[in-house]
């Protein structure tokens, strides 16, 4: 598995040089204050058309931040997050606020921790996952039921709880709810903080083996943070180590894992082989 | 009346409320901020669209005001009673005699005509606040025309009750852009909006005046496949016959005896002065 990981990131990085396309995300000197605390700071890469990019890094090292700023969710103190649109690379800070809600509400989904934070408790589970449909334009009740359908059937939620709340749902649950509702409209750049973040062990390991398939099936290009090395193995094809709101380590993952050279790396995967 | 300013308002106040009045209609269901006065009545008794009346009122006027359709309930006769006394202006029942009419919760059932306006008492303006509580965001959504919400609680009513059950407040899109929020009139009277008449709807506790100029265009909010329907019970008035007016269903003894009876008063009794007859009606 772990070598099917290295060939996907290593045929991504052979398309970087040889496709016609660029990349979709191109991240330039992001840098993010809380007046006098550093957020995050100086943070450039490229993300790549399908490429799944891990963020780790210990607690306060910046991971939200900087997702924040890439989501467009933050304003960076400097620097420019471009996204690829139809007029190529475009400054997402360019855009107004209509364009840029419609850009997170079909291109873009984020999922947070907390299912909380991207799901509507007091809208049904089918009202949920249309939401995003119907904030761009569909006005036909039986297709969007039908839409909310197939995609709680690709969750694994059972289509009889299509009109329950998502109150009444487990933790696991609720969190594949948001990940159905943030994907219906068929995004290319998915952002995730810790999507498994608060669930059980075996819990985590359903969700992740359903991201994966997604991921793979939708072809989706993904950011996400974690502070699980497990997770980041399992999704990521590039790694970025974060401390102090610094990046002091990033490439492809098994490379990063099998022989970080950041002293901070090397304490992260010494700690977590030691678990 | 010399106690008063002609419709107990001062002239700059009503200047501000028509300047927002204008501006309302200029921008067809777009909620226009204005700095709502304290009137001698509570809130809630249409504070909102009295001071709208106040400041549409000439002294050649004829008022009319209606509550849930009936010149004669406490509400409707209390502030029919405050412009008889600070304005001095002519009062009917007769909506086709009336030039201003302030109405709670109905569209009068005689067709308006281009000589009239028609002043809405609005509790609660924003179409999107129960779903949406942040009034910075829900401004942003309009501003953004940013409606989907509307439809999610709209798809809700279908989820669970098989159709839409909205059938009161019932949102409506102005002139193609603002979604609005008619006041409580049934969605009966959904229809009735677009109109010859100027429609001004005042909310008194949220300081908001919105407007409807003659003829605008207002659309239902509906799906597809389930398109908005305005009807009502299949019932005939039990005092008039009529077919095609909003009912009221009214109890008529201690037996729990019921029948339904137009909302309208003044057009139940045209009718039944025409000649008309329903099988309840006294012969
Ligand atoms: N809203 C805020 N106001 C002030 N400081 C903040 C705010 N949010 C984050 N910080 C600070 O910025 C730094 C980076 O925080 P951030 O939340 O990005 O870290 P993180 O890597 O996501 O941590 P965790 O793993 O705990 O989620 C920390 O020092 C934090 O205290
Ligand atoms: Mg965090």
């Amino acid at each position: 598995m772990s070598d099917g990981k290295s060939l996907q990131g290593f045929s991504q990085g052979l398309s970087k040089g040889l496709g016609p396309g660029g990349p979709l995300l191109s991240v330039e000197g992001v840098t993010k204050h809380y007046g006098a605390r550093l957020g995050c700071a100086d943070v450039s890469f490229d993300l790549w058309p399908g490429e799944v990019m891990g963020i780790v890094g210990e607690s306060g090292s910046g991971k939200s931040t900087l997702l924040g700023c890439l989501s467009g969710q933050l304003a960076p103190d400097a620097g420019r997050v471009l996204y690829e649109m139809k007029d190529g690379l475009t400054d997402t800070a360019a855009l107004g606020e209509g364009a840029r809600r419609r850009l997170m509400r079909t291109d873009w989904a984020f999922v947070h921790q907390n299912p909380r934070d991207g799901l509507r408790m007091g809208v049904s589970a089918g009202g949920n996952v249309g939401e995003r449909l119907m904030g761009t334009g569909a006005q036909h009740y039986g297709r969007i039921r039908g839409a909310a359908l197939d995609w709680l059937g690709r969750v694994e939620i059972a289509a009889d709880r299509i009109d329950d709340r998502p109150s009444a749902f487990s933790g696991g649950m609720q969190q594949r709810l948001q990940i159905a509702r943030t994907l219906v409209t068929g995004p290319r750049l998915v952002f995730m903080d810790e999507p498994t973040g608060g669930l059980d062990v075996s819990v985590q390991a359903r969700l992740l083996d359903l991201l994966r398939g997604l991921v793979r099936e939708m072809g989706l290009s993904v950011i996400i943070v974690t502070h699980d090395l497990a997770v980041v193995r399992l999704l990521a094809d590039r790694l970025m180590v974060m401390q102090g709101g610094h990046v002091v380590e990033q490439g492809l993952t098994d490379q990063v894992l099998d022989d970080p050279q950041h002293a901070y790396t090397q304490l992260l995967v010494a700690s977590v082989l030691q678990a | 009346m010399s106690d008063y300013n002609f419709a107990y308002l001062d002239e700059p106040t009503k200047r501000m409320i028509r300047r927002a009045i204008l501006k309302g209609l200029a921008i067809p269901g777009y909620q226009v901020p204005f700095a709502s006065r304290e009137m001698p009545m509570p809130y809630g008794w249409g504070t909102g669209g009295v001071q709208v009346t106040a400041a549409t009122l000439t002294p050649d006027d004829t008022l009319k005001v209606i509550d849930q359709g009936a010149d004669d309930t406490t509400n409707a006769v209390s502030i029919r009673r405050f412009f008889q006394r600070v304005a001095g202006v002519a009062t009917t029942e007769r909506t086709a005699e009336a030039s201003v009419i302030q109405t709670r919760h109905r569209v009068p059932e005689t067709p308006l005509t281009g000589d009239q306006i028609l002043v809405y008492q609005v509790p609660i303006p924003e179409p999107l606040r129960f779903l949406e509580p942040s009034e910075v965001e829900t401004r942003k959504m309009h501003a953004l025309e940013d409606y989907g919400l509307m439809h999610v609680k709209l798809y809700e009513d279908i989820a669970r009750h098989g159709e839409i059950a909205t059938s009161y407040a019932y949102p409506a899109r102005a002139a193609g852009r603002y979604v609005m929020d008619p006041s409580p009139i049934p969605k009966f009277d959904n229809p009735k909006l677009e109109s010859p008449a100027i429609q001004l709807f005042g909310a008194g506790r949220e300081q908001r005046i919105y407007a409807l100029p003659p003829w605008t265009r207002v659309e239902s909010l509906d799906f597809e496949d389930h398109p908005f329907d305005p009807s009502k019970a299949e019932h005939p008035c039990a005092l008039c016959g009529a077919r095609e007016s909003y009912l009221d269903e009214v109890i008529v003894d201690d037996a729990g005896g019921r029948m339904f009876v137009c909302s309208d008063t003044d057009y139940c009794a045209g009718r039944r002065a025409a000649g008309h007859r329903g099988t309840e009606a006294a012969a």
